[in-house]
């Protein structure tokens, strides 16, 4: 899986798998991976795809009644409906050249940033959270209160133009930060595992905004369904051209993942935060506070997964109801697994599921594919990524050689 | 002799795939069903074209998304429309770009399902002042409350209240602990509108035969009842069920889409309970509990898509709403089937002179949840 690496530097000593946790073995195996696998994984889940695509096409089906007299008829169904299906992916995510303009062919790939964005956003939370060891499955939760604090200033507050925008952006970020920051004090304080205090949050987080949007504060005056009102214009992220949604938020989630970037790589909070995630007894032992790092790191994975809140309520829906986080918190932690909790490498997998979620709608609403191929593919690749990791890391099987695993972390941890 | 069997393997399988590519497009002209959904235009049907976009719930739900799709089927079935579109939706960030998708497509009438598609289906008709549109159980209000309807969309909404009232009724008549149940997938006025009519009901039951039976899960007073708080936890739903059950509740009336199936099945295991289904006749779509199902709240979701699609292909749109009622026949409530032995004649009597003093305004039934 990996090619051989020469040994650096501390590759003499003896790796020390038993006082590993597992999370940190699966982890350490995970980002040892190479780019290769990463792609062939999307091929083969796109295989995969095209197969269950023939398979479920009423036309493949009922011409496989008479297969064996005439095979051609099959496969020539097959490969229609698979090529109509990819195809339309396809236009619908990178460009549709049948379009008569250069704003209309190009917006399938404004519409497949504007879907990255929450997607990037969120994904560097959690991407964030994995390198200082914490798995932050939370992101839903906080996208939510993101969403809330940020929709609220954007319908409730009427500020001046440009401040409005700011401090709706801010307000999210806040929300978020606090219900990650909160997980982070509870496992620094308590110990509570953050896995169990982040699913549990993301509970209080979905039934607290349903609760919201039937109270006179939140919900649309005169309506009687639980949705808000629309933000005012002057909190909404500016949208770039008129023909797409695409709006200032991508921007935005570039420059944070630049910020990450930074913070990991160059910073000495980072170095502290990468530190915890690969040894935590070491780090103490080095003189950094890990309980202080857990409540930062969480506080930050919290603002970012705000952020994609940000998004989703000023800049792509405009308003609140109780499903604005569209499952994207959870879509992030496969982001942030297939980006092998890098930053750039969040923003290239966020990219290839923006472009999934936004060529899903064409793929269906134009050849009839059931939408649940996307979802079968986003799953196929993290289970081809994630699975030898995980297989390996359940049964301690050790990789070729004794070198390769801390050469792996060395370059995985960025080091 | 291994080679060699690679050799030939690879050969033959090189030969497959040059045969299937070299099939495909011949077979593509020569037949253009492979094309996708729009060429079954040539098959049935007319040529005008209906498409719809469909909430979380997907098109074969067993209720709200599947009858409503089943009006665009009996268009199509009718020579109205050609083969219909259908676009799922997977989160509540799918509705935009799917609606859009729907625009692109040239639609003759785009059907959009639900409340939760209003504002997506709003701007897509602002943006497209030419499409077509209806919106199932959605009318546009303004800040205070009143319609304000948008010229290219027509609402398609049920005054549910009035079939639900006879359920109510049946049921208490039904009833032989004296204490009924009723519980809600989310709290939304198209649901706690069947509540509040299933609840009326009984209560004029009671006043009309001196009884007292007991509503269990909702009080129309107050607003306040039992609700799942989605339309897909089957484990709460049971729970609620059993709740109800153990109370003493012999009817119950779940307004949950699918989730009732998990009503009758906490039924099937109590026995001698009985569910008022809700949508559609229960007795047909959910064969598997036609033994607990007492009657269904019949919401002709269906008829209202066709009606809809119907005049669009006749360039005849308008963004009147269509406000099912009993009166139209767009709502009602489905035959007793199993149990038309066990409802007295009396009771069936009472029902149907009731419906008529409904449909002649001699009975209101109200409800905070109605259109007008």
């Amino acid at each position: 899986m990996t090619d051989p690496k020469p040994p650096v530097d501390v590759a003499e000593e003896p790796p020390a798998p038993r006082q590993e946790t597992f999370f940190q073995r699966f982890m350490r195996e995970l980002t040892g991976g190479s780019i290769l696998v990463t792609i062939l994984s999307v091929v083969l889940a796109l295989l995969i795809g095209a197969v269950l695509i023939a398979a479920s096409d009423p036309d493949v089906q009922d011409r496989a009644d008479y297969f064996f007299s005439r095979p051609g008829d099959t496969l020539s169904a097959a490969w229609s409906a698979i090529s109509d299906a990819y195809g339309a992916l396809f236009t619908g995510s990178i460009i549709d050249i049948d379009e008569y303009t250069v704003g209309r062919a190009l917006r399938p790939l404004a519409e497949t940033a504007t879907n990255a964005a929450p997607l990037i956003a969120a994904g560097l939370g959690v991407a964030l959270a994995f390198r200082a060891g914490l798995f932050n499955i939370g992101a839903e939760g906080q996208i939510i209160l993101g969403a809330i604090l940020a929709g609220y200033v954007g319908f409730g507050w009427h500020l001046p133009t440009g401040l409005h925008l700011i401090v709706g952006v801010l307000a999210g970020i806040v929300g978020g930060a606090v219900w990650g920051g909160v997980v982070g004090l509870l496992k620094a304080r308590t110990g509570a595992h953050e896995v169990i205090v982040t699913i549990m949050l993301n509970y209080v987080a979905r039934f607290l905004i349903a609760y919201l949007l039937t109270t006179t504060a939140f919900q649309r005056p005169g309506a009687s369904n639980p949705v808000s009102p629309i933000v005012d214009d002057s909190a909404q992220l500016p949208r770039f051209f008129d023909d797409s949604r695409l709006h200032l938020g991508f921007v935005l989630v570039i420059l944070a993942a630049f910020g990450v970037w930074w913070l990991l790589e160059r910073s000495t909070m980072g170095f502290e935060f990468r530190a915890v995630g690969a040894n935590p007894n070491a780090a103490r032992t080095a003189g950094m506070s890990v309980s202080r790092t857990y409540v930062w790191v969480m506080l930050l994975a919290g603002g970012l997964a705000g952020l994609a809140g940000v998004m989703q309520v000023l800049g792509t829906e405009r308003y609140l109801t109780s499903g604005i986080s569209a499952g994207i918190g959870f879509d992030a932690i496969t982001v942030a697994l297939l980006g092998r909790a890098s930053p750039w490498g969040t923003v290239a997998a966020g990219l290839l599921f923006g472009a999934l979620r936004a060529g899903g709608v064409p793929m269906q609403a134009s050849t009839g594919t059931p939408i649940d191929i996307i979802v079968v593919i986003q799953s196929l690749i993290v289970l081809f990524i994630a699975a030898p990791p995980l297989v390996r890391a359940i049964f301690r099987v050790p990789v070729r050689s004794a070198g390769q695993p801390v050469a792996g972390l060395q370059r995985g941890w960025g080091a | 002799m291994n080679k060699r069997f690679r050799l030939a393997a690879a050969l033959s399988a090189v030969a497959l795939a040059v045969a299937a590519c070299g099939d495909a497009p011949e077979e593509d002209g020569g037949d253009g069903a492979t094309g996708g959904a729009t060429d079954g235009a040539t098959e049935g049907g007319g040529d005008f074209s209906a498409c719809m976009v469909s909430d979380q719930g997907g098109i074969n739900d067993r209720s709200f998304n599947e009858t409503s799709y089943n009006g665009l089927v009996l268009a199509q079935e009718e020579g109205i429309i050609a083969e219909p579109k259908f676009a799922e939706s997977q989160t509540d960030a799918d509705y935009g770009p799917n609606v859009d998708a729907m625009v692109q497509d040239d639609c003759g009438i785009i059907v959009t399902v639900g409340f939760l598609l209003a504002d997506a289906t709003r701007e897509a008709a602002e943006a497209n002042p030419e499409e077509q549109f209806a919106i199932v159980d959605f009318q546009y209000v303004d800040d205070t409350g009143a319609p304000a309807p948008i010229d290219n969309v027509k609402p398609l909404v049920f005054n549910t209240h009035e079939a639900a009232f006879l359920a109510g009724y049946a049921s208490a008549a039904h009833s032989t602990t004296g204490i009924v149940g009723t519980w809600g997938g989310a709290k939304i006025p198209t649901v706690t509108i069947f509540m509040d009519g299933f609840y009326d009901g009984v209560q004029y039951y009671n006043e009309q035969k001196g009884a007292d039976v007991q509503v269990l899960g909702w009080d129309k007073a107050t607003q306040e009842g039992q609700f799942v708080g989605d339309f897909a936890n089957t484990g709460l739903a049971r729970q609620i069920s059993d709740n109800l059950i153990s109370q003493g509740a012999d009817v119950l009336h779940p307004v949950a889409g699918p989730l009732a199936e998990s009503a009758a099945i906490a039924a099937q295991a109590a026995g001698n309970v009985a569910v008022v289904w809700a949508d559609s006749d229960g007795f047909e779509s959910a064969p598997d509990y036609g033994d607990v199902i007492l009657t269904s709240v019949l919401k002709g979701m269906d008829q209202a898509v066709l009606a809809a699609t119907q005049e669009a292909a006749d360039d005849a749109f308008t963004n009147e709403p269509y406000v099912g009622t009993l009166e139209n026949g767009g709502v009602g409530i489905a035959p007793f089937h199993d149990f038309d032995s066990t409802v007295t004649q009396e009771t069936k009597d009472e029902l149907a002179q009731i419906q008529e003093q409904i449909i002649s305004g001699e009975l209101v039934v109200e409800s905070d949840a109605a259109f007008s």
